[in-house]
């Protein structure tokens, strides 16, 4: 072997290596953030945890029972809001559109998609909490429901898109109307992913905190109402991780764990009805 | 954009070759017409928003005008406003972010791709996609209480001693600032980049690979001279996709930068960034013009995303195309 050619070998071997290690040093990452939380956040775990209100600073026993409903609301909100216009909006473009309103639409959801949260706070701001005059739920539950749209809408059109042409087909063959073959042949087709699609967009407005300022703002309390600012545990980690007492940073840091908990499981739950295919029960 | 939403499309292929009538009584059109309001209502919100953002920016762009952007003064008190240490900050850590991120992101998906078995290679991938759905607010708990002190007594005084005499590298070490927010922002984009850029190389065609190797290369010259250039625009995109997101980051940003308008050459400074100012003064803004300000720099923060977004999109798209295409021939 030439001294050149061990050289080259020797390159290619270092290099490759190393991306190894690159891999390696990249996916031990979510090991060393999962580790932390366990490990800060698991002592501080306790059931009062889930069943009691913040306490003021050196009082120690406080929960955040608040903020777990407070989030718990903003995200029914946003699923209601988010998922008919994401779903319906798909079904639109997979099945009855032309090309240009489908562009259009898809263009207007990609702009969305890319659109920073914070932009999505100012927007839910400026739109309903200023007329208002007051922070609510409602405004939180919008700017989540906003984030909530463009990621339902493409996926599931991806997914019906995916259906086989020839199932549409038989089905209009047999003599069913093209509301009657969405409905009960291409949508039941398409069940899991869509069903993917609405958890994956779930999960990820379930830790924007950046929208949550401007419009749930926060509180200590529990919410008056659905147009009265809430406590969410996005906010509350925020809020508590800055402020210098040891006793809110444990809280923090519990929240934190179920908040990470929380979204690493339906992401996995996700995937597997995806890829697995876990039975899921069609009516 | 607007104007398209209010008229009703020609009807699908279909759906059209029935009359309008016997498509109503089967709820055809009604269907059609019910989703396309719900698809329509997606760009109504989206124009809303420019719309909003425009509106709402009209008094500093009159005010201020270019100025806005070159003035380093923001005092709400004498409605001053000039945005330059919060472009600066952002623009600062989105900088250190890339160059902490692009080579351990592309180095991963090389090995994920290139290297790895499917089996080791997906299962990776599901971890990376994992991280990518870790909150912000998680990373900066971490940012705050790991990687803040982490600076301060090891890694600061460390680059300090070694490449102290670079002006990037002086001043004192509290922590906090340009470089920690940096830091906390690669790991927040790496997964975005190993992911896309995973993508891209695994759509470059078979043949490229064995044409190289059959001429004699190594394993990493095929990798690194024949398949990494032919996905070169599509790697490309990821970077640009993952710059984006690093620039409208907020929270983990907010919580590590330390939150001070000051434009220092020194990477251990505090600074400021667009999304961070946003996130602490809007809902406290004294005046509408520093109300307006605020939305102004939101405005700026879109335009940067809207036009990263869309360049990351067309770069990936004709990789992947051509990747495709090749694969036919």
């Amino acid at each position: 072997m030439s001294p050149r050619l061990r050289w080259r070998k020797f390159v290619s071997g270092f290099m490759l290596t190393m991306t190894g290690v690159c891999a390696l040093v990249s996916v031990s990452m979510l090991f060393f953030i999962l580790g932390y939380l366990v490990y800060h956040g698991g002592t501080s775990i306790s059931w009062n945890f889930f069943t009691k209100l913040p306490t003021p600073v050196g009082e120690t026993g406080g929960g955040m029972a608040n903020a777990i409903v407070g989030s718990g609301k903003l995200l029914l909100l946003a699923t209601i809001f988010g998922v008919p216009i994401g779903f319906l909006g798909a079904i639109y473009l997979a099945e009855f559109s032309g090309g240009t309103t489908a562009f259009i639409v898809r263009y207007a959801a990609d702009l969305l998609n890319g659109v920073p949260s914070i932009v999505i706070g100012i927007f839910a701001y400026s739109l309903v909490v200023l007329p208002f005059k007051h922070f609510s739920t409602l405004a939180g539950g919008f700017a989540l429901g906003l984030i909530m749209i463009p990621i339902t809408l493409r996926s599931t059109e991806e997914f019906l898109r995916a259906v086989p042409n020839a199932l549409r087909e038989a089905s209009m063959a047999l003599g069913a109307s093209k509301t009657k073959t969405i409905a009960s042949v291409i949508v039941p087709a398409a069940y899991r992913g869509i069903l993917t699609a609405i958890l994956l967009a779930f999960a990820r407005v379930a830790g924007e905190t950046a929208p949550l300022l401007f419009t749930a703002f926060g509180n200590s309390f529990w919410s008056a109402g659905w147009n009265q600012p809430t406590a969410s545990l996005p906010a509350m980690i925020y809020t508590y991780a800055l402020t210098p007492y040891d006793d809110w940073h444990r809280q923090a840091w519990a929240a934190g764990l179920v908040l990470l908990g929380l979204i690493l499981i339906i992401n996995i739950v996700a995937r597997a009805i995806l890829s697995r295919g876990i039975a899921v029960p069609r009516s | 954009m607007a104007t398209t939403t209010t008229t009703v499309p020609s009807a699908g292929p279909i759906a059209g070759s029935r009359s309008f009538l016997a498509r109503l009584r089967e709820g055809d059109e009604i269907a059609r017409m019910i989703t396309f309001l719900f698809a329509a209502s997606v760009v109504l919100v989206t124009v809303l928003l420019v719309f909003e953002l425009w509106r709402d920016s009209v008094l500093p762009r009159h005010k201020f005008g270019f100025n806005f952007f070159r003035t380093s003064v923001w005092d709400p008190v004498f409605d001053q406003f000039g945005a330059l240490p919060f472009i600066y900050g952002t623009l600062l850590t989105a900088t250190i972010s890339l160059v902490i991120a692009v080579p351990l992101g592309i180095g991963a998906a090389i090995f994920l791709a290139e290297l790895a078995p499917a089996r080791i290679s997906d299962t990776l991938e599901f971890f990376i996609d994992l991280l990518a759905a870790v909150p912000s607010v998680i990373y900066g708990i971490l940012g705050v209480f790991i990687v803040i002190p982490l600076m301060r007594d090891y890694i600061q005084p460390g680059l300090k001693k070694s490449l102290g005499f670079l002006p990037l590298f002086q001043g004192p070490a509290y922590g906090f600032g340009f470089l920690t927010a940096g830091a906390v922002l690669a790991i927040m984009i790496i997964p975005y980049i190993i992911s896309v850029s995973r993508e891209v190389l695994l759509s470059v065609p078979r043949d490229q690979r064995e044409a190289a190797l059959s001429l004699g290369s190594t394993r990493w010259e095929a990798t690194w001279k024949v398949v990494v250039p032919f996905a070169r625009g599509g790697i490309l995109g990821s970077i640009f996709l993952a710059l984006a997101r690093a620039l409208g980051e907020t929270i983990a940003v907010t919580m590590v930068i330390g939150n001070q308008p000051i434009i220092r050459a020194s990477l251990f400074s505090s600074g400021y960034s667009i999304a961070a100012i946003i996130a602490n003064e809007l809902t406290e803004a004294t005046s509408n013009l520093h109300y307006q300000s605020l939305i102004e720099l939101g405005l700026v923060l879109f335009l940067l995303t809207f036009v990263l977004n869309g360049l990351a999109r067309l770069l990936i798209v004709a990789t992947s195309q051509r990747g495709a295409g090749m694969g036919h021939a």
